[in-house]
């Protein structure tokens, strides 16, 4: 066989199976979409799970999911944005630091039911939180922080290494740099990483089993006062969420209509994900123009 | 006066620069903190099954029957172990020759179509919760099989073929990193020499990239290894070794995902539960220590 053959013959494998990678992609996302978006109405996004009845609907397991995203993000933001920064900013090449890179990157590697496991014995038993909104945004938190310290990371390695030292030389605070000069230009990468951070939270469920709970107490969308027991709002009460949802439906699911009910909170879960991938190419876009006066 | 308020702005910038060398200094403390206690407390409770309960290594790692209300109580976590490692290496085997295809597609052979719709799309893929995986495996994949092969359709294969399609998209995305990384002034040398495309990516690309590509493979595996909802809804959970890839089986996250809820902390059946977290902690450890090799390989 020439060699001319051989790379044609190459060349087709090839493509032969990287169309049948589109392939598997295109048919699951279209199978889901077209299986799960007849089944999204109003009516299903808002009203309550039925057990055994027809017709249920995943509103509050919708608000649990977002309610808890909005939790997860207001721990890990602050607490990886300053890890990030000591990481890249204040820590001294050397063994230690070595050392926190490993640990860093061994525990974005945990599997996300052994960090639940740990949310489980931690959070919900030792400190008490018990089943709740609250201890499962903490052990996503522990999940997510090594993804937003590499994000953060990343983001001020960017930022070019002349317009630091510029303020520093203005006798500007090394903390004052930080913040006012550097921040703003690593924005982009950090909001951008931040916002695809949150679609993994919203779609987590192995780690909230334990953490969370697998039920919802009746909510009471009325009762807006975080302390009352049955308020949305109360962020230590147990909250099944959409993902977790599916999976027990799935498992358990006695509702006659549970296929149809996971195919529309399979594709309301899916365009989540999307909305929140546009999201961050979108804003990333808008922030890198504002900031370099591209067009 | 001036001279105090130079004294003012000199102190200022005393506490600035220690608000910023303490709030992130404590958030790495806290990191590290906390990195500690998940592996001490997921270690002191894996380990008790062993000292607190008796339990002999041997039982659990060689033993082949679960039975934890049998009397006396069975813990053989060898199904589980098998289990695990079969899914993850046939989910490996099957998406890494796919994924490394798809990258050399969208890097080598049409780079613009790659970057401007496939890649994007890709990393669209990457960010699809794994439940949403193990519904469509239930919904598609189950049946399939249950048409095709002998059996209800739950089982390793199932698993495999989740998990596979699950890390296609994380491996497709490393692997493009890595052929992208390549200096062009080899796959250049290689084609002045006269050489075709095929030889050029088999001689020269494929070999100096293949460390960067066994790192994409083994991160697929690791998440494959790890995953627990996706292969618990399709994998069957019979806790026995299966005697083919088409009958019932069960892995260590789904032998975790489905019992840990009906024990009570404490008892014997849950310590050997969180024996098998232990496992898949200490897997971890492996997984990201042939990571780190690779990586030195590769940038040698």
């Amino acid at each position: 066989m020439s060699a001319k053959t051989a790379d044609k013959i190459a060349t087709a494998v090839i493509i032969f199976f990287a169309g049948i990678i589109v392939l598997i992609m295109a048919g699951l996302l279209g199978f889901i979409l077209v299986r799960g978006i007849g089944h999204i109405s109003f009516d299903f996004l808002t009203s309550p799970p039925e057990t055994i009845k027809k017709g249920g609907g995943i509103g509050p397991q919708l608000f649990n999911s977002l309610f808890l995203l909005v939790l997860t993000m207001l721990i890990t933001v602050p607490l990886g944005l300053g890890a990030g920064i000591y990481m890249s900013e204040y820590a001294k090449p050397g063994k230690v630091t070595d050392f926190i890179r490993l640990i860093v990157e061994v525990l974005s590697s945990f599997p996300s039911i052994v960090v639940g496991l740990f949310g489980l014995l931690v959070f919900v038993n030792v400190f008490g939180f018990g089943f709740s909104l609250f201890s499962g945004a903490l052990a996503l938190t522990v999940f997510n922080l090594p993804l937003m310290v590499r994000i953060t990371e990343q983001g001020m390695q960017s930022v070019p290494q002349a317009q630091k030292e510029a303020s520093l030389a203005l006798g500007l605070s090394k903390w004052k740099t930080i913040k006012s000069i550097m921040l703003p230009i690593a924005l982009p990468i950090i909001l951008t990483g931040t916002i695809l951070a949150a679609g993994r939270v919203f779609g987590e469920a192995a780690a909230l089993l334990f953490t969370a709970g697998m039920s919802s107490p009746r909510l009471d969308f009325s009762d807006w006062n975080p302390l009352s027991p049955m308020s949305p709002l109360n962020p230590f009460r147990p909250a099944e969420t959409l993902a977790v949802h599916i999976w027990k439906i799935n498992s358990e699911g006695l509702a006659p209509d549970a296929p149809e009910i996971a195919a529309g909170a399979s594709a309301v879960l899916i365009l989540m994900v999307l909305l929140f991938n546009l999201l961050a190419r979108w804003i990333g876009r808008l922030l890198h123009k504002k900031f370099t006066a591209t067009k | 006066m001036a001279q105090s308020r130079e004294k003012r702005k000199l102190k200022q910038h005393i506490i600035e620069e220690w608000t910023g060398k303490v709030f992130t200094s404590l958030c790495i403390v806290l990191l590290v903190v906390t990195i500690f206690s998940l592996v001490y407390f997921v270690a002191t409770k894996g380990f008790s099954s062993f000292i607190k309960n008796g339990i002999s290594l041997g039982e659990i790692f060689g033993g082949t029957k679960w039975k934890p209300e049998g009397e006396p109580p069975l813990f053989g976590a060898l199904p589980f172990i098998i289990g695990s490692f079969s899914t993850s290496i046939l989910a490996a085997i099957i998406a890494a020759p796919l994924s490394i295809c798809a990258a050399l597609f969208m890097v080598e052979i049409m780079p613009k179509i790659g970057r401007k719709y496939l890649q994007p799309a890709i990393e669209l893929l990457a960010g699809i919760p794994s439940v949403v995986y193990g519904f469509v495996g239930l919904s598609v994949i189950v049946p399939f099989y249950r048409d095709i092969f002998p059996g209800q359709g739950l089982g390793i294969a199932a698993g495999a073929s989740v998990l596979s399609i699950m890390i296609l998209p994380t491996m497709t995305s490393i692997a493009t990193d890595a052929l992208a990384a390549l200096p062009p002034g080899l796959k250049e040398g290689s084609y002045a020499l006269g050489a075709t495309r095929w030889q050029t990516l088999a001689r020269t690309v494929i070999p100096t990239t293949l460390p960067a590509l066994m790192t994409g493979v083994v991160l697929g595996m690791a998440r494959a290894f790890g995953e627990a909802l996706a292969v618990q809804m399709v994998i069957g959970n019979a806790p026995h070794i299966p005697k083919s890839l088409f009958e019932s089986a069960s892995t260590l996250t789904s032998a975790i995902t489905l019992s840990m809820g009906n024990t009570v902390m404490g008892s014997v059946q849950n310590n050997v539960l969180w024996t098998l977290a232990l496992i898949l902690m200490l897997m971890t450890f492996v997984f990201v220590f042939i990571v780190r090799f690779l990586e030195r390989r590769a940038n040698r």
